[in-house]
């Protein structure tokens, strides 16, 4: 299935197109900013009681005006305004968009202003009901953008923003052996991914890529040769010449 | 992966080769652009240069490496490039000055039926919940807590001594918390075609409403009536201007002025959600009103109606944009 795309028309004649992100990619965002939201207020609260109490995790008698203003009222501030606040200041970016490869467009593939991007999280208390996002989450699947109803009154669009590296220009163009640009893309993927594989999937990646390459080297000969081997017998193929 | 052939091969080699100096510092250039707010005159044509240039590259990889990396990279810069050339100008002094003294007062003249509508249904319900309760008083069983009705039925008021059970500020952040969701799920809630705008609304008339005939019943009316008069005439306001707001969405659903219903809802929704803005910051006061002044029993009758008019006053003024400089028409 191919993830739905808006075509944005540009005076250059030369459309912008923007991939827009699945349910996946939206929930695996929010679940790693859930994570650190959730992590950064009871820091906060755990933190702030010691400092407060000297100590102690008991909070002490008669200092509830101060304890609760300096230990429970920023954590909650932190929780509540995590996403508004960073949206806003990270153009439409939080730390957990950043990381899953997605970013908040406008339905113009701009960067929303202030207002929508406020009126998109006043409608989080909406799209959390009943429990754990099921109204956000259900209008995420059925709509053909897999938009929340946050995005369907601000009118932006969560697209996918992965970054451009440096290597996806230099791996096209400083080849040796006179390899199309697809084997070097595939090569180049394979080396970024290099340390998400396990062992045995990325040694058998390797030895086949390395078989249409170097056609060459026999299948012996491709067996003997260890992970580090592999490895930079690809890096020596994007290499400049 | 032969698919291209081998002179072609080298052509685009050699074109991508003579082109990667140029896109070496993209990222570094984009990041510059999106984060820097003036852009000076030679910001803004090298951004443009730089978008033409992106935009020859792109149509070429387009066509010769479709669905490669370095067209996908070059199509992320470009989008993200277009974004920040066709960022709207802002100023945020301006904005503002013109959303509160412009913005805010149009949007509640096209809210007006809106409003009456909802106040009445507000004031009916109240009605309603006041007839209920007096007629059948065990009722009261449905709005209140058991605490908040044995408390009554010996002659206080749950109002009575609340700060000495939380300090203001706290009250106030409470009640201001509490009366904010209670204003957006009435906003929100009229996605459901209007239906749950309505819900909220009545619910809270009916409760009021109740409530004032329960303690009426014990002759505790007039405590009661002390306690709200503050902060009261703005809070109830505030949630019928929420709630006129949430049925201009359900409104939108029903009967769209836009092609589509979800241009329409989006309209509707941005339209209203300058209103809800101006709406949480007059709870804002009313929070503090709610947790100063009104538990305090030595504030007398007459400061809290001069208050909760004052107040008002304040409120019809900012809805108007009188309160910003706008001028009668």
């Amino acid at each position: 299935m191919t993830s739905p795309q808006i075509t944005l028309q540009s005076v250059t004649g030369v459309d912008v197109e923007l991939t827009i992100a699945g349910p996946g990619s939206r929930s695996y965002a929010f679940v790693i900013d859930w994570h650190i939201r959730l992590l950064i207020a009871l820091g906060w609260a755990f933190g702030a009681v010691l400092v407060f109490t000297g100590g102690s995790l008991t909070p002490p008698v008669g200092s509830g005006r101060g304890y609760l203003l300096a230990v429970w009222a920023p954590a909650l501030l932190i929780y509540f305004f995590y996403h508004p606040v960073l949206e806003i200041a990270m153009r439409g970016r939080t730390p957990g968009k950043r990381m899953a490869g997605v970013r908040v467009v406008t339905r113009e593939g701009d960067i929303p202003g202030a207002g929508a991007l406020l009126l998109r999280n006043v409608f989080r208390l909406l799209d959390s009901l009943p429990f754990l996002y099921l109204v956000g989450l259900a209008t995420v699947v059925m709509t053909e953008q897999h938009v929340r109803v946050g995005d369907l009154a601000a009118g932006t669009l969560l697209v996918m923003d992965h970054d451009s590296s440096a290597s996806s220009f230099t791996s096209s163009t400083a080849a040796k052996g006179g390899l199309t640009p697809q084997a070097l893309d595939l090569i180049q993927e394979l080396l970024d991914r290099w340390p998400t594989l396990d062992e045995h999937k990325r040694t058998t990646i390797a030895r086949s890529l390395l078989a249409r390459v170097e056609p060459q080297l026999s299948a012996e000969e491709l067996a003997k040769l260890g992970a580090l081997d592999l490895r930079s017998r690809l890096v020596a193929k994007l290499s400049p010449q | 992966m032969t698919e291209t052939a081998p002179s072609e091969n080298a052509r685009l080699q050699s074109w991508a080769t003579s082109r990667v100096a140029a896109w070496a510092d993209l990222g570094s250039i984009l990041d510059g652009l999106e984060r820097k707010r003036d852009h000076t005159v030679a910001d803004a044509l090298r951004a443009i240069e730089l978008y033409r240039a992106l935009g020859r590259d792109l149509s070429i990889v387009r066509r010769t490496l479709p669905a490669s990396r370095m067209t996908r990279a070059l199509a992320q810069s470009y989008a993200r490039l277009h974004a920040v050339i066709y960022r709207k100008p802002h100023n945020w002094g301006e904005q503002l000055r013109r959303l509160f003294r412009d913005e805010i007062p149009q949007v509640v003249r096209e809210l007006r039926t809106q409003i009456q509508l909802v106040t009445l249904l507000f004031a009916l319900t109240a009605g309603a919940g006041w007839w209920l309760v007096g007629t059948y008083p065990e009722l009261i069983g449905l709005i209140a807590s058991d605490d908040m009705i044995d408390g009554v039925e010996q002659g206080r008021l749950w109002t009575e001594g609340i700060l000495n059970v939380a300090p203001s500020s706290m009250i106030s952040v409470s009640i201001l918390a509490n009366n904010i969701t209670v204003s957006i799920f009435a906003f929100c809630l009229g996605v459901l075609f209007g239906l749950g705008t309505f819900y909220i609304i009545a619910m809270n008339g009916l409760m009021l409403g109740g409530i004032f005939a329960f303690t009426h019943q014990h002759g505790m009316a007039g405590e009661l009536l002390k306690f709200v008069l503050a902060h009261g005439m703005v809070e109830l306001s505030v949630i019928c201007l929420a709630g006129a707001a949430g049925m201009m969405l359900g409104e939108a659903l029903i009967r769209p002025r836009y092609p589509t219903r979800r241009e329409s809802f989006q309209h509707a929704a941005s339209k209203t959600s300058k209103l809800l803005l101006l709406c949480a910051l007059l709870l804002v006061g009313c929070g503090f009103i709610e947790g100063y002044l009104s538990p305090d029993p030595s504030f007398p009758m007459v400061n809290r109606a001069i208050v909760g008019f004052g107040y008002w006053v304040v409120m019809i003024g900012a809805l108007t944009g009188r309160l910003f400089g706008r001028k009668p028409a």
